[in-house]
Parts: structure tokens; C-alpha cells; sequence
């Protein structure tokens, strides 16, 4: 990057490290914290609404829809979420080859699993056989958003089932005693009100969130964790940054990086949770209105 | 083919090592359902040692480092409190990848600790292993996180039954024994359950991060993503490993059941806090 930092074998000391920390590779280094900022930033709100609608599910008086969601947050929950961030990018990708296959070759009269191999037609690879790399990697991206939504929906639903369970019943009764309907109570007196019941819980599952993007490294993508490896490892004098095993540092630099990230989620959420007691009837509502009078 | 029986005497100990079945794991269209079943079952073997080590080492240390926490001594306070911080602030994952990292450092041939009459030597390499490694790391994090939860008990002791022990002249020891200890794990026992339940799961990222698995004994989700790598299919490996930790979780929760009945036995029937058979836990 620097202008001195065409031989770097002859540099002192730090100049020879600020051509190593600006090497091409470690700015892919630096641009996967990125991507594990994306990835949060995609999954918690798609994650949040699924959980919503696993919630309204469980809520629900149709007991199909009610089973759908019982079961969704039940069965998410007995089982290690690494199955599922493992299981879901392949089970989908080949569910959608293979209704894809359908669709684009249905004269196609082989079995698709032959053996331990999976094939469809030509036309129904996704993504296409000449796509460019790039759009192999956002496929294998939002593949694992989709897992990692699925896996915290379920936590969500659970948190805000509980939630709105808690919004005293009393009140749900008052707006009834109005006139008004099951939704129209519920949007009203109930959707409000239920986020500060919500906020402890959903805080919780943030923090798992943000603790299990390093598991994004299992699903190929090249995330920190692979550039840490990367980078880290022995380096001979082949290449033009020699050193030894750098791992243990990489790795602490990740590791300061996530408790930053948790630390400043658990302010960030205490601020909210303030905020968001304004005005409820609750102890911490009390004390507010009281100190503001 | 295998047939059953046989899979089942090649592969059930397979995950203790080579010599325990047969040497090579089956590969390619050589994998029949029943090499499934049992070639995972037999990776629970080590779920089980790191669950179950990790938890009894780490519950003892979870004691010490939340009494530590809840001390008015800064001395005390202050490392236990960054200690917790660190382990639960940062994933399990990379704790794996930056502890192998520092072990492999270590010399290889181990460190001498000169004791005045004797040395002891410390022998590092088994530090790279998962098995002594691997399990270290564990029992740091849930040390952490189980710490977090006792302390939080801690606090919230009802202040009467620590008058009484006043009252009765108990101090010290005595008093953190018989009194401040079976009520803190009393309250912390529900919560206890979940963290046993979520370690547990955790084991399978032993084998997955930075720690080999040498001689291809691994755990259950290791062999299961060995057979779904080698079948390009998801739908039965996946299924089967899922299947042998939703029973792994009931036998937890059973058996902290039994210990939290036990623990609220002082207790009037409708006052007692059953642990409810949910899978409803979250760390």
C-alpha cells in the first residue's frame, strides 16, 4: 500500500508491519467483519419476523397452525443449532434443485439420487453451471441467513409468545368490553405493550446471535474466522511476509472483537429497555414516572 | 453389505479409536442405515465424556468463582467478574480456535515446574488433544456461565434464612455450607438444568473448530457430517444425530429432576419449583 513497501525484507520493524496489516488480504480480513455485520443485520430482523409469526401461530385457534408453530419452536429448540446450520443450506439447496428440476426437464427419466450422487438437468442447477462467483457467494450467504433465521425465529417465537401472554389479561378484557375484535384488541393493546416483556428475552437471543456467526465459517463462506486461519498460519520466506504461527493473535483479535460487540449489545440494549418502560405499568415505569414528578 | 449385526460390532466403540472395530470408517456406496445408526450412536461416547467431565469439574469452580464474584473484597471481585466477562462475552467457537492455537505453541516436549523437592512436568502435548484440551476449554466456559447463574442466586438468598443463621451463631464455613449452599443451587437449579442441557449441545463444536479428531474419533455430529459429506445426503445423518440429542437432553433433564426434587425437599408441596419437561431452554 505504502510506497516503501515494495521489499519488505528490508524494512525496520514497524514499517514492516504497516505493509503486513495492509496487504490485499488483510483487507479481505478486515471486510469479513463486514460480513459478519451483514449477517447480523439481515438475520435478527427476518429472525424477528418469523419468530412473530411462530408466535401468532402458537397463539392461534386453527390447531393446524397452532401444531405448525408447537412444533417449529420445539423441535428447533431439543437439537444443537449447529445441525441446522448445517442441514438447512443443503436440505434447501436441494429442495429447490429438485423442484426446479421439475419444472425445467419434466421428460427427465433417471432417479436424481443415483447412488450418493444428487443430479438434475443441466438447466436446473442453482446457481447456473456458468454463474459467476460472485453470485455463487451471495447464494451461499443467504442460505445461511435462511438458517440462521430459521434457528433464532425459534428462539424469537418462544420469547414472544411468552411476551404476549404476559400483557395482563385484564387489559386485553377492557379493550373486548370496547368492542372491540380479537386483532383489533390485539394490535392495539397488546402489540404495544408487549416489548418491554419482550426485551430481556430477545436481548438474551441477540447475544446467541451474535455469538454463533462464527459458525458461518462451517458453511464456506470466507468470514473471519477463515481469513484468521488464513492469515495466521506459519508464512515461509517464500512468501513476502514472513512469520511464525500468528494464530493465537488473530484469534485474540477476534476474540476482543466479539466481547466488544456483546458488551456494547448489553448497553445498547439497558438504553432500550429503559425507553421502552415509559409509561407501562411496570416497577421500572413506576420509578420513572416517579423521579420525572 | 454389512448386515446389521455386523455394522453393529464394527462401528459401536469405533469412535474410541481405530483399534476398537474396524479400522477404515465406510465410505462412498459402501454406507448402509445401520453404519449410521451405530457409527454416530458410538460418537455419543464422547459427547457423553465432555458433558459430563466439563460439568463436574466446572461445577465446583462455578461455586468458587460466583462466591468470588458476590465478595466485597475488590481482590476477589474484580478477576472473577473479568473472568466471567471474558467467557461469556466471547463465542465458544473462537475460544476453541485461540486456546489450540496458544496449546500448539507450547513446547512440545513439556514445561518443568520445579516444586523445590520435585519437578513436575507438565506434558503439553496432551494439550493439543480434545480429549485434555478440548475439554479445558469447556469447562472455562461453563465455568462462566454456570458462575453467572449462581451468582445471580446468590443475590437473590431470602435475607431471613441468613439471619437465622446468625441467629444460631453459624459463621464461616458452617454457615456457606449449610445455609448460603443449598439455597443458592436450590434457586439457580432451574437455570442450572438449562445450562447442562445447552453444553451438552455444545460439544459438538469440539471436533468441528481448530482440535483434530485423530483417528477419526470424533463425536456424534462429527461422524454424521462425515456420512452426509460422503452421501450428499442430509436427510438421514442429520435426522439421526438430531434424534440421539433430543433423548440425550430428556436423560439431563431427568436426572437434574431427581437432584432439584431432592434440593427442594424442605419445602411445602405446592411451593416447590418443578422443573417442567419442556425443551425450553436458552443459554
Amino acid at each position: 500500500m505504502f510506497d516503501y513497501c515494495t521489499d519488505p525484507s528490508i524494512l525496520e520493524q514497524w514499517q514492516w508491519f504497516t505493509c503486513y496489516l495492509t496487504t490485499p488480504t488483510h483487507f479481505a480480513f478486515y471486510r469479513s467483519f463486514l460480513t459478519v455485520m451483514l449477517l447480523l443485520a439481515l438475520t435478527a430482523p427476518i429472525a424477528l419476523a418469523m419468530g412473530m409469526a411462530g408466535a401468532l401461530a402458537m397463539r392461534s385457534r386453527i390447531w393446524p397452525l397452532n401444531w405448525l408453530g408447537r412444533g417449529y419452536v420445539n423441535l428447533i429448540r431439543g437439537v444443537p443449532d449447529i445441525v441446522f446450520f448445517m442441514f438447512v443450506p443443503i436440505a434447501l439447496g436441494q429442495g429447490i434443485e429438485w423442484i426446479y428440476h421439475h419444472i425445467q426437464c419434466p421428460d427427465w427419466d433417471q432417479p436424481i439420487r443415483q447412488g450418493n450422487d444428487f443430479i438434475v438437468c443441466r438447466e436446473a442447477k442453482i446457481p447456473g453451471v456458468n454463474a459467476p462467483a460472485w453470485v455463487r457467494d451471495v447464494y451461499a450467504f443467504g442460505m445461511a441467513v435462511v438458517a440462521f433465521a430459521l434457528v433464532f425465529g425459534s428462539f424469537a417465537a418462544n420469547t414472544l409468545y411468552g411476551a404476549m401472554s404476559a400483557v395482563p389479561r385484564a387489559q386485553i378484557e377492557t379493550a373486548e368490553a370496547y368492542g372491540m375484535t380479537r386483532a383489533q384488541a390485539f394490535r392495539r393493546v397488546v402489540l404495544p405493550q408487549m416489548w418491554v416483556y419482550a426485551i430481556p428475552g430477545l436481548s438474551n437471543i441477540w447475544q446467541i446471535l451474535v455469538k454463533a456467526t462464527p459458525l458461518l465459517f462451517l458453511l464456506g463462506i470466507q468470514d473471519a474466522v477463515y481469513w484468521a486461519r488464513e492469515l495466521g498460519g506459519q508464512k515461509t520466506s517464500l512468501y513476502a511476509y514472513p512469520h511464525p504461527d500468528w494464530r493465537v493473535w488473530y484469534f485474540l483479535v477476534l476474540l476482543v472483537f466479539y466481547l466488544f460487540m456483546t458488551w456494547a449489545s448489553e448497553r445498547a440494549f439497558g438504553r432500550l429497555n429503559e425507553r421502552l418502560s415509559r409509561g407501562q405499568a411496570t416497577a421500572a415505569g413506576e420509578r420513572q414516572r416517579r423521579a420525572a414528578a | 453389505m454389512r448386515t446389521c449385526a455386523e455394522s453393529f460390532e464394527s462401528y459401536i466403540l469405533r469412535a474410541l479409536g481405530r483399534d476398537w472395530g474396524e479400522r477404515l470408517l465406510p465410505r462412498g456406496l459402501d454406507i448402509t442405515l445401520c453404519d449410521q445408526l451405530f457409527l454416530i450412536a458410538s460418537g455419543l461416547i464422547w459427547n457423553i465424556y465432555f458433558a459430563v467431565l466439563a460439568i463436574g469439574i466446572g461445577f465446583f469452580l462455578a461455586v468458587a468463582v460466583a462466591v468470588g464474584k458476590f465478595s466485597t473484597n475488590p481482590w476477589l471481585r474484580a478477576p472473577a467478574t473479568a473472568f466471567v466477562f471474558v467467557f461469556r462475552g466471547s463465542p465458544l467457537f473462537i475460544q476453541f480456535f485461540f486456546f489450540y492455537s496458544a496449546f500448539v505453541l507450547l513446547p512440545r516436549a513439556g514445561i518443568d515446574v520445579p516444586l523445590g523437592f520435585v519437578t513436575l512436568t507438565v506434558e503439553t502435548s496432551r494439550l493439543t488433544t480434545a480429549q485434555v484440551g478440548g475439554l479445558i476449554v469447556l469447562v472455562l466456559n461453563t465455568t462462566a456461565y454456570s458462575a453467572e447463574l449462581f451468582y445471580g442466586a446468590l443475590r437473590s438468598i431470602p435475607k431471613g434464612e441468613l439471619e437465622a443463621a446468625d441467629a444460631y451463631g453459624m459463621f464461616g464455613f458452617t454457615r456457606f455450607r449449610r445455609i448460603i449452599l443449598p439455597s443458592m443451587l436450590r434457586l439457580a437449579w432451574p437455570s442450572y438444568t438449562n445450562e447442562a442441557i445447552f453444553l451438552t449441545h455444545s460439544t459438538t463444536l469440539v471436533f468441528l473448530s481448530a482440535f483434530p479428531a485423530r483417528q477419526q474419533s470424533g463425536e456424534a455430529f462429527y461422524y454424521a457430517r462425515y456420512f452426509v459429506d460422503q452421501t450428499f445426503n442430509p436427510f438421514v445423518g442429520y435426522p439421526i444425530v438430531a434424534a440421539y440429542f433430543i433423548a440425550l437432553t430428556l436423560v439431563i433433564i431427568s436426572l437434574f429432576a431427581l437432584v432439584n426434587r431432592r434440593l427442594n425437599r424442605h419445602l411445602p408441596q405446592e411451593a416447590r419449583r418443578k422443573i417442567k419437561l419442556s425443551l425450553n431452554f436458552i443459554r
